[in-house]
């Protein structure tokens, strides 16, 4: 098969851009891995242009580092390795069941709710190790916020559910401030305004998903984090959504997992391609990082087959 | 369609055979006649009781104590406050416990481990095990042996709870388990601690069905009887416990047993009137219960 074959060529091509400092071809910062021993953010040098692309000059926010995800013994992710960065939207595409939303769940330790869930590799948000021991998850869910897949509002007041995040986290200053700048941030304020104290189970999904929004926002993170934001919306929800992470990412990462193709191409900046991979000797399925470039880069000429093969729809 | 066709459609279309007609009527008549049947010994009984104990039932009857002798002047108050008290500190007892024990095996409590898979198992069977067991068990541990309360409301409704926890407990799991994990990964998203998450998050959302559980659970220990004779309950209390850890106590059960046994008619319709008070109390609680589950369940 193609693919198999081109494996390999495309990760030794990998390696050696890595070796000269991070500076070689596009899949650089997507192949790395296999059989690597030392990770470009072990040298300071490479830790912007190793991982991250270097034609973007921003820091990155987040450098991923031979990530493995387990759910018991199965994998679920296998080593992963780029860098995320700041104030950009990065979106994360391929096939359901690739891991993506694996991924993403590593990125702010959601995966430690789930019992059976072992990360290994090294994920360093502005450089602090994540899963260090020293590092409480808790305030790491405070920097980096989440919205899902499902509007999942409380079953509380509209004020409420923004005012939840900063009372439980001892936040000062005037709630109804806190309240109405997380609004609008989460341009919802207008429509809201006159119905604060109203159920958010009242409001329509798109409204919903856009309070889910500006909840995680309420608690001033640098980094939101989306799992499919917007498959559960119509398009004009949908559309208003997109709208407002392009106002949003004047101040924050926003990582993204999406199925709608045309939404990472119209949203982002840089775009991972994950893939399931099928291991032949035991038959188990993981997702792996294909590649992560430049999102017009991915979808107008991306290096991979099995990229092209997915975002001109040929597969998936 | 051909016209060769058309007879074999019809006669097709025309359907089932007079067997299967036969049959789809039978069954929800079976089935009417089991309702029927469980309806009739029910009305039978309420009535039977109702004509007895109508004509005892009056003011007086609440606030008199029972009597062995006089009849006219039997009452039920030392019962009926026993069985209020019982009901109170058991509430105050499963409450916090069985709230508590659901958390943890619904939260905390990792079910890959062998223990806490045996404490599940141990609770599905004790809502199953007799109550005169824990009859037995309150006897001896609670109004002897260890605690030595003695035969006092206290040990009556502790022995009470115990019987009811794990009804309490299954109930409670099953209303945590129905707040979706959607809401608690939003609130953990948000920087909450589990702890923050559980109270402000799944216990309120959980509140209403574990508040059913607990009246559902207290509307099963009001009429239990044979615990209560076993921890010592009084059958004719001329006084009212007023001290929950001191004097020894009635219940309507208990008093209801005493009469029924008397070979007197006079004390039987005694009887008869305090199962109506009884049945008056159960139906309040269960009335509570629907009451709480309509108007405060939450809809996710």
């Amino acid at each position: 098969m193609k693919q198999v074959t081109e494996r390999p060529e495309s990760s030794s091509e990998g390696r050696s851009a890595e070796s000269a400092a991070g500076a070689g071809p596009v899949p650089a910062g997507t192949q790395t891995g296999n059989g690597r021993t030392t990770g470009p953010g072990t040298d300071p040098a490479a830790a912007g242009g190793g991982t991250a692309k270097p034609s973007l000059d921003t820091p990155p926010v987040f450098e991923i580092e031979n990530l493995n995800v387990r759910y018991g013994d199965k994998l679920a992710v296998h080593d992963v390795s780029f860098g995320i960065e700041e104030r950009r939207i990065t979106a994360l595409i391929g096939a359901s069941g690739c891991g993506k939303s694996t991924f993403i769940r590593s990125l702010n330790r959601m995966n430690d709710l789930i019992p059976s869930a072992t990360v290994d590799g090294s994920v360093r948000y502005h450089g602090q190790d994540l899963y260090a021991s020293e590092v409480d998850a808790v305030l790491v869910r405070k920097r980096i916020g989440m919205v899902f897949q499902k509007p999942n509002p409380f079953p509380k007041s509209i004020y409420d559910n923004i005012a939840f995040g900063p009372r439980v986290l001892g936040m000062d200053g005037d709630m109804d401030e806190i309240v109405e700048r997380a609004l609008r941030r989460g341009a919802l304020w207008d429509e809201v305004k006159d119905r604060l104290k109203t159920n958010a189970f009242g409001m329509s999904g798109g409204q919903q998903q856009r309070l889910c929004i500006a909840r995680a926002l309420a608690t001033d993170p640098d980094v939101i984090l989306m799992d499919e934001p917007a498959s559960a919306l119509d398009p004009i929800s949908t559309g208003r959504i997109e709208d407002l992470m392009f106002e949003l990412k004047e101040r924050v990462s926003i990582v993204i997992v999406t199925h709608n193709m045309q939404q990472a191409a119209r949203v982002s900046d840089m775009t991972a391609f994950f893939t399931v991979v099928v291991d032949e000797a035991s038959g188990h399925r993981h997702g792996e990082v294909v590649e992560y470039d430049e999102t017009e880069k991915v979808f107008t000429n991306p290096s991979d087959e099995r990229t092209e093969a997915y975002v001109t729809g040929r597969v998936g | 369609m051909s016209v060769a066709e058309a007879p074999v459609a019809r006669a097709v279309v025309r359907g089932a055979s007079s067997g299967a007609r036969v049959r789809e009527i039978l069954f929800p008549a079976a089935l009417l006649m089991c309702i029927a049947f469980a309806m009739l010994a029910l009305v039978v009984l309420l009535v039977d009781v109702a004509v007895d104990g109508i004509p005892v039932l009056s003011a007086d009857f609440l606030t008199r104590f029972p009597s062995q002798i006089f009849p006219e002047r039997s009452g039920i108050q030392s019962a009926l406050v026993g069985t209020l008290l019982l009901m109170a500190v058991c509430a105050v007892f499963i409450v916090p416990v069985g709230t508590a024990t659901a958390i943890y095996l619904e939260e905390y409590a990792d079910n890959n481990r062998w223990w806490n898979r045996l404490i599940e198992v141990n609770i599905q069977n004790l809502a199953a095990v007799p109550s005169i067991v824990y009859g037995i068990l309150g006897l001896a541990f609670l109004v002897r042996g260890p605690l030595e309360l003695g035969r006092v409301v206290l040990a009556g409704a502790l022995t009470l709870g115990l019987l009811v926890l794990p009804v309490v407990i299954i109930v409670g799991r099953e209303a945590i388990r129905a707040v979706p994990s959607s809401i608690r990964e939003g609130s953990m998203a948000l920087g909450a601690t589990q702890w923050q998450t559980i109270w402000k998050q799944i216990l309120p959302g959980a509140l209403p069905g574990i508040a059913t559980g607990v009246i559902l659970a207290l509307s099963r220990a009001i009429g239990e009887t044979a615990p209560l004779i076993v921890v010592g309950a009084a059958a004719f209390a001329r006084f009212n416990p007023n001290d929950l850890t001191n004097d020894p106590f009635s219940a309507l059960p208990i008093q209801i047993l005493a009469w029924v046994q008397d070979p007197q008619d006079e004390f039987r319709a005694l009887a008869a009137g305090a199962i109506l008070v009884l049945l008056f109390l159960l139906l309040l609680m269960n009335a509570g219960a629907i009451y709480l589950r309509n108007r405060f369940e939450q809809k996710w």
